[in-house]
């Protein structure tokens, strides 16, 4: 088959814009293009991002306005006389690309002279492959999103109706975002990289306000999101939840406040998607470690010396880096410098024996790389990213998690965090909690948080889930990068047993 | 070509419109937004380049109005005038398909009398190279990091009934901290017209800080402390408060962190003061559906909640006037106070400078509750004389509080801020706020 960035059977599927895509004509015509233009050049790397983006949402039972996005757009990055430039421009034309060249080779020429480390070390990819992650069953069109949104809508109608509280449903929404995206990059060294995925991002939420409370539940909503189609709309239920999230808003109205004290923390996978991701992931990228990120995101309170030696938290700790898990949100073949993806351990044992880093970190760090060069689109350049951050999960059951404390606080569903720009002091807060008392989950909390150190916290990790206790998550929303960038980074992990942790609640 | 050429010039986007007006059929309304840039990004570390590029983009979207119904497509245009001509008739087409898919939307609005502006700001913006070479003399020898982001920016909108307006702003803003260690100090110099002198003097004063920065850091224990926001770190405060606190749709719906406020169960300090300042800012004065945004929105005023940011579909939803294009601020204005710059330290006598705050979320929304981290040159003042960096502590506190009963007074100097973000594009929103004086923040970590 030749070269076709959209497979027309997947375009029809999508059922909302047929928008003159990439055919086999037009790639070749730009493959034909960069062979020309990148003549002479020793290090020229072209990257084609396509992307097209369906949001279907239902608010108060009201259809809103389709989110439809069709991204296109390419990036040329050069390396010449040890200095590194790109460009990126929307104009995939012969012309427009000559234009983009001049530019990247003129801000190669310029970072050489001022340049912080030689970019002439840089690999060049040559690797060609062909990587096709999309569903067989394809993504939901308009009309399916459609009719899947408006009927968990109704399900949320008809919950608040049947519980006499439609007056103290503030707001409520059920959303669906889809997606079709495809890369292909291309080197001077022959590199030809082409790979394809479709994820699916669903979110029910419902607000409970009364007395001067307001209280909000969500299922999904913005971390939930998977690679592939409608099937994975079934394995997260979304529709089923509904009535559930009515009943925990409206309970979490009259609920008490969590207790402010030190006590052992039940964190379910809802709110330990952010405490990986915030306080293992960040600190482990290699761009934070070299100082790339301490203007903006900020750096880390991890050095490279650590790694190998260091106890990032208790022997039942470990994390791996892993971007090849079918339909987890960051898996992937390639990373956007075309370094060959697998799976790396970060944490063994509790000991940090990895970091996640691109090539080019690798290089500067001396450190091995991960495939961790990504961008969020055409128009940004690779930087240091998470993929696939996983908790492996240990051998306890929700019951035998719940058996180990007693007396402490669950917490469920992320919806507040912030950590400090070395990724040590964090605060984080969910939508619900439960007391436990004796090993039993007992009543209901609302506005529950809690404080932490990273470097001490994981320490207190006493008790790690087993698979029964696993959810596969995946946010697209992870913000990073000067000029900024939002990527998409998936997390799986099991509920987890922290000690001794400082909780609070509202007020 | 001018150096920072746009993708689309106007005089383009204006024949795209033309366009989609003649392909319209009877009873049929296209709306046209554009936002396009050319922008160079310099990224540095320790003083040397980290990644340099050029980002030609400009994103079209195209919104087909028939039978009550709406559908909208966004797509990048090329800049090749028939290349896009084809794309957007295409477009088109496509989108009279997919109404068909959709039901009746009953918030639709769209501005239907026509109100055309023009807004194109002259600007002087040195080339890459020229600023490069500043950038690096400027701080040499300093361990700098941070971003040049420097070109045009242009928003347009157009509709099938003749509207048309046009904004385009040339800027630059380099936005840097300088390290030492563990201590840095912020700083960000941005505008329209680069000043190589300006430049020079912003070098000069993070070598000044990073003096008092090498004195050994003094750890404070979590309580609470007589503290200066200094304007940068209440640029970020009410940055968190614009995430839901000021629109319409946030608060019917519950989810505004400012709900006690607008329901008169608290106020804040009488002297406080806050509008959307659309004629000062630096973002369009024109909406997605073609209004055009009034000049000034008070939002809170004398402490008290005046008024919503509205957006069409919530006007139409909820019977206002259209005043905004989003619901959250894009040029806040806060009013000042009386404390002037040479007085701060004295006024603060013992407690912490606060020259930045980082990572804000709500701890608890209900309680207009804000958590987040000191972050970068936060001081430890002793009888109003700087003594020494702190080490970073996270704050738990309400802003019902902090801006009421416990704010002690406002700065007269009010620095304009221009946004550095650049998530989808170069943002067009901008501040002008004051510090705050206040007793008993609250320190949690």
């Amino acid at each position: 088959m030749g070269i076709i960035l959209v497979h027309p059977e997947a375009a029809s599927r999508l059922n909302y814009l047929k928008l003159p895509m990439r055919d086999r004509a037009s790639t070749d015509a730009i493959e034909k293009s960069f062979e020309r233009l990148a003549q002479g050049i020793d290090h020229c790397v072209l990257r084609l991002v396509e992307k097209r983006r369906l949001g279907v949402s239902v608010r108060l039972d009201v259809p809103e306005p389709v989110l439809n996005d069709h991204v296109s757009g390419c990036m040329l990055t050069v390396v010449e006389d040890g200095g590194a430039g790109y460009a990126a421009t929307g104009d995939l034309s012969e012309g427009g690309l000559e234009l983009a060249l001049k530019d990247a080779r003129d801000r190669a020429k310029l970072t050489a002279s001022h340049r912080l480390f030689d970019a002439a070390r840089l690999p060049i990819p040559a690797d060609r492959a062909r990587v096709d992650n999309r569903s067989a069953g394809g993504l939901p069109g308009v009309t399916d999103c459609l009719a899947m949104t408006s009927d968990a809508s109704r399900r949320i109608k008809a919950a608040a109706t049947n519980a006499k509280a439609m007056d103290k449903i503030a707001d409520w929404s059920a959303a669906i975002e889809v997606a079709e995206c495809h890369s292909l990059l291309l080197s001077s060294a022959g590199a030809r990289i082409e790979q394809s995925y479709g994820y699916v991002s669903p979110g029910l939420s419902v607000v409970a306000r009364d007395h001067g409370q307001s209280q909000q539940r969500s299922h999904g909503d913005g971390h939930m999101a998977r690679q592939g189609g409608l099937e994975q709309l079934d394995v997260v239920d979304f529709a089923e939840h509904g009535e559930r999230l009515v009943g925990e808003a409206l309970a979490l109205l009259r609920a008490p406040e969590c207790p402010t004290e030190n006590t052992d923390v039940l964190l379910m996978p809802g709110q330990m998607i952010l405490q990986l991701h915030e306080s293992v992931g960040h600190p482990l990228e290699l761009d934070r470690i070299l100082g790339d990120e301490r203007n903006y995101a900020g750096g880390s309170f991890v050095t490279p010396e650590m790694i190998g030696s260091y106890q990032y938290g208790a022997e039942c700790l470990n994390v791996v880096f892993d971007p090849r898990v079918p339909n987890e949100l960051a898996s992937y073949a390639y990373d956007d410098d075309g370094t060959r993806a697998e799976r790396h351990d970060l944490i063994k044992d509790g000991i940090l024996v990895g970091a996640i880093g691109s090539a080019s970190s690798s290089l500067r760090a001396g450190i091995p790389a991960a495939a961790s060069g990504r961008a969020s689109s055409w128009n940004r350049p690779p930087i240091d990213r998470m993929a696939n951050i996983n908790l492996l999960p240990g051998d306890h059951d929700l019951g035998a998690l719940l058996a180990s404390v007693e007396r402490g606080v669950l917490m469920d569903t992320n919806r507040s965090w912030s950590i400090d720009h070395l990724r040590n002091k964090f605060q984080f807060g969910c939508e619900i909690g439960w007391l436990i008392e004796d090993g039993e989950r007992k009543g209901l909390i609302r506005n529950p948080g809690y404080r932490g150190v990273s470097a001490n916290f994981w320490r207190s990790l006493d008790r790690v889930g087993d698979r029964s206790t696993e959810a596969v998550l995946g946010t697209l929303d992870c913000g990073k990068g000067e000029p900024n960038q939002l990527m998409q980074v998936g997390h799986s992990t099991p509920a987890c047993v922290f000690r001794n942790v400082q909780v609070f609640g509202g007020g | 070509m001018s150096r920072y050429s746009a993708v689309v010039e106007r005089e383009c986007f204006y024949t795209l419109a033309d366009r989609a007006a003649a392909q319209a059929e009877s009873g049929e309304v296209a709306l046209l937004n554009l936002r396009g840039e050319c922008s160079d990004f310099i990224r540095y570390n320790r003083t040397r380049i980290r990644q340099a590029g050029r980002v030609r983009q400009a994103r079209l979207r195209l919104t087909l109005v028939r039978d009550r119904r709406q559908a909208s497509a966004t797509f990048d245009l090329s800049g090749d005038e028939s290349a896009d001509r084809l794309r957007l008739e295409s477009v088109l087409g496509e989108l009279r398909q997919l109404c068909k898919m959709l039901p009746e939307d009953p918030y639709l609005h769209f501005a239907t009398a026509v109100n055309s502006t023009d807004r194109t700001e002259p600007t002087s913006l040195p080339r890459a190279g020229e600023a490069t070479a500043q950038i690096v003399t400027a701080f040499d020898g300093l361990d700098m990091t941070g971003v040049w982001a420097c070109g045009e920016s242009c928003s347009g909108f157009a509709n099938s009934m003749g509207q048309k307006n046009w904004h385009a702003v040339g800027s630059f803003n380099f936005d840097c901290s300088v390290h030492d260690g563990t201590q840095s100090v912020k700083h960000s110099l941005a505008g329209q017209n680069f000043d190589a002198d300006a430049l020079n003097a912003t070098a000069a004063q993070a070598r000044q800080t990073l003096s008092i920065l090498s004195r050994p850091p003094k750890r404070l224990d979590p309580g609470r402390y007589r503290a200066y926001l200094a304007p940068e770190a209440m640029g970020d405060i009410l940055g968190l408060l614009s995430w839901g606190g000021f629109g319409l749709k946030s608060h019917r719906s519950g989810r505004s962190p400012l709900m006690r406020l607008v329901d008169g169960d608290v106020h804040l300090d009488p002297r406080v003061f806050v509008d959307e300042d659309v004629a000062s800012g630096f973002a369009p004065a024109f909406t997605g559906e073609g209004f055009v945004r009034p000049q000034r929105v008070p939002l809170i005023e004398g402490g008290r909640f005046a008024s919503c940011l509205v957006d069409a579909r919530s006007a139409q939803e909820f019977g206002h006037s259209v005043n905004a294009s989003a619901e959250a601020p894009q040029s806040l204005d806060m009013a000042p106070g009386a404390l002037a710059d040479e007085d701060v330290l004295r006024a603060l006598d013992t407690g912490i400078y606060v020259s930045n705050v980082w990572y804000l979320n709500f701890s608890d929304r209900n309680a207009c509750r804000i958590t987040g981290m000191t972050r970068f040159a936060c001081l430890w003042v002793e009888g109003g004389v700087p003594q020494g960096p702190i080490e970073p502590m996270r704050f738990d506190d309400t802003l019902y509080g902090l801006l009421g009963e416990r704010l002690l007074e406002l700065s007269r100097n009010r620095p304009l801020s221009l946004d550095p973000d650049t998530y989808e594009g170069r943002s067009f929103s901008s501040a002008r706020l004051p510090g705050a004086l206040v007793e008993g923040l609250r320190l949690a970590l």
